[in-house]
């Protein structure tokens, strides 16, 4: 699997009321939370993200409240990754139960500049920064949580899983 | 190797002898829980799985307490979705407007939690169980849906770190001001993936209500989550509460830590943290600079009986502050008639005060005390995000009942005074 888009950077502790402002929390669908991602910190992010693109941020990003509408706007606007130095950890379960990917690699997030184009590989956890030309490496997951990512999310590993038992 | 309350508590629940620290387990659950927002994203996830039935319907909670009563028509149909399922699945513990209250200050009161049980709960505020000597964490609406289906939850055994409490509070310092202090200290990820375990003598001196407003924000230091060690003050509460059998954990001598801090509350003094982060923490005695347009008491933070006791003794017989607006929200059906039988409920309206029925509204910017462009306020809550409370030019100092209160009556952010 492969993700390859230009870089939108933001600063430590991004927080899910920042990501999706509670305002618009009075519906779960995907699309109209999407249309409202980042409007807190970054007005213009729906509007110029593209799909594919990156997001690259500090420590504890998706810090806060539990909203699991916080990785779904992400995912729905089109970022393909989201790399931080470290991650929230409700947001990150909740991006893995839901398929959004991620990766925790602190020099990336150092050396990542706003507009970069960047390859991942998320097999090996490599980082490619294709406009500066180097790269970097991300722990990848352990084998666990690759399962539900590789199943699709949480719902269909639990579902892979019972089919399995009744068998 | 020795194991911290909460390794115990997953091992005992994973049917393990004994786990370790970065070990992924899976657990089973005493209870699931979801709110008005948090809930129709798990029962989209349920229905689209395809599943039929719900694990238990004894040990799922659905509490409509966020944008209830409905604030607009998207939030009414986020509740009747949630009623719908409810109803389908004879689910035991649904409260809707008229039982509801705030879930975090409503599942303690129930007797819903009790010690050494193994909680989750579509809403970062769940942690607040682990006052009980519970292990409970906040989960994404994913997780719920899962657990609601399979009684059972993935985690990675988290290591510790691990206050020991000294001493005891003095004045008008309470379990608020503590963990904003601890907050202030390790900062906004300073227990990220990890538990916060709370232990000592100092417990003696901290209530119930004190000790679940701290396990409440362990959350806002980034850990998984608050545990506190079960003494005679939460078996006292559990008596009457609690139907069901419970089992008490303690850390083994030699269970690991991965940080000890020593904390003597006599030095604890009410504190405030100032916008944007929870770890932003000042003395209210040197914040008198800060003039506000709007108090908060309430959430699940400090909504509860004891909270509003102090708010109450404060503003007896006061006015609040011209251009000041006071917004009081008992937590729970039952505080709210405690503040009406024991006269708070006056004592607020007469002071100029707003009493609501229990919501979680004006906490995430929700409804019931949005703020305008440049406001500030004073809030028992537990977040000051950016644009946390209404405008992204707002502000939020959060802070104990004791000081919102006496800010409300002066206009700026006040420590009470020892003669109040």
């Amino acid at each position: 699997m492969q993700a390859k888009g230009f870089v939108h950077c933001y600063p430590d502790n991004v927080d899910t009321d920042v990501i999706i402002p509670a305002r618009y929390l009075n519906t779960p669908n995907a699309q109209e939370l999407a249309a409202h991602c980042m409007e807190d910190i970054d007005p213009a992010f729906p509007q110029k993200v593209h799909r594919g693109d990156i997001m690259v941020a500090g420590w504890n990003f998706g810090c806060g409240s539990s909203r699991e509408h916080a990785p779904l706007a992400i995912k729905t606007s089109g970022i393909s990754c989201v790399i931080a130095k470290t991650f929230a950890r409700i947001f990150y379960r909740n991006a893995i139960n839901i398929g959004l990917a991620i990766l925790e690699c602190e020099e990336a997030a150092n050396r990542i500049q706003p507009g970069d184009e960047v390859q991942i590989d998320f097999d090996s956890g490599t980082i490619t920064n294709l406009t500066q030309q180097e790269s970097y490496q991300a722990q990848p997951f352990p084998p666990f949580i690759q399962n539900i990512i590789q199943k699709g999310g949480l719902m269909n590993a639990i579902q892979s899983k019972e089919d399995n038992t009744h068998e | 190797m020795g194991m911290t309350m909460t390794q115990k508590i997953l091992a005992a629940h994973a049917g393990l002898e004994s786990v370790t620290a970065g070990q992924l387990i899976e657990a089973k659950l005493d209870m699931v829980l979801g709110n008005d927002i948090t809930s129709p994203v798990a029962i989209q996830e349920f229905e689209k799985a395809g599943f039929q039935q719900v694990f238990d319907r004894t040990k799922i909670s659905l509490v409509m307490d966020h944008f209830a009563p409905n604030k607009d028509i998207k939030a009414a149909q986020q509740t009747k979705q949630s009623r719908e399922f409810a109803n389908k699945y004879d689910i035991l513990n649904f409260y809707d407007v008229g039982s509801m209250g705030i879930e975090h200050a409503l599942l303690p009161e129930k007797g819903l939690v009790g010690a050494g049980d193994c909680v989750i709960g579509a809403d970062s505020h769940t942690c607040t169980y682990g006052a009980l000597g519970a292990f409970s964490t906040g989960v994404g609406s994913t997780d719920m849906a899962a657990g609601m289906a399979t009684g059972t939850c993935w985690f990675k055994v988290p290591s510790a770190i691990r206050f020991n409490l000294v001493g005891q509070l003095s004045g008008w310092a309470s379990g608020k001001d503590v963990i904003l202090t601890i907050i202030g200290m390790i900062g906004v990820d300073g227990a990220l993936y990890k538990s916060m375990e709370f232990t000592g003598s100092g417990l003696a001196s901290l209530s119930m209500d004190d000790r679940l407003c701290m396990a409440n924000m362990a959350i806002e230091a980034g850990a998984k989550n608050g545990i506190f060690e079960v003494d005679d003050i939460t078996i006292a509460y559990m008596k009457d509460r609690v139907q069901k059998p419970y089992t008490i954990y303690q850390a083994d001598p030699d269970a690991q830590y991965d940080a000890e801090y020593t904390i003597d509350l006599s030095t604890i003094v009410p504190t405030v943290a100032y916008p944007h982060l929870p770890e932003n923490t000042h003395p209210a005695s040197e914040s008198k600079h800060i003039s506000i347009d709007q108090v908060v008491i309430g959430s699940c933070t400090n909504g509860r009986s004891s909270d509003m006791e102090i708010a109450a003794k404060i503003l007896k017989g006061k006015k609040i502050a011209k251009n000041v607006r006071a917004i009081v929200i008992p937590a729970t059906q039952k505080i709210f008639t405690e503040c009406i039988q024991k006269g708070w409920m006056e004592t607020f309206v007469e002071a100029g005060c707003v009493v609501s029925t229990p919501t979680c509204g004006p906490c995430l910017g929700g409804y019931m005390g949005i703020l305008a462009q440049g406001e500030r306020c004073v809030a028992t809550t537990n977040r000051n995000f950016v644009g946390r409370m209404g405008h992204v030019e707002s502000e939020v100092y959060l802070a104990s009942p004791a000081v919102a209160a006496a800010s409300a009556l002066t206009g700026y952010i006040t420590a009470p005074k020892e003669e109040n």
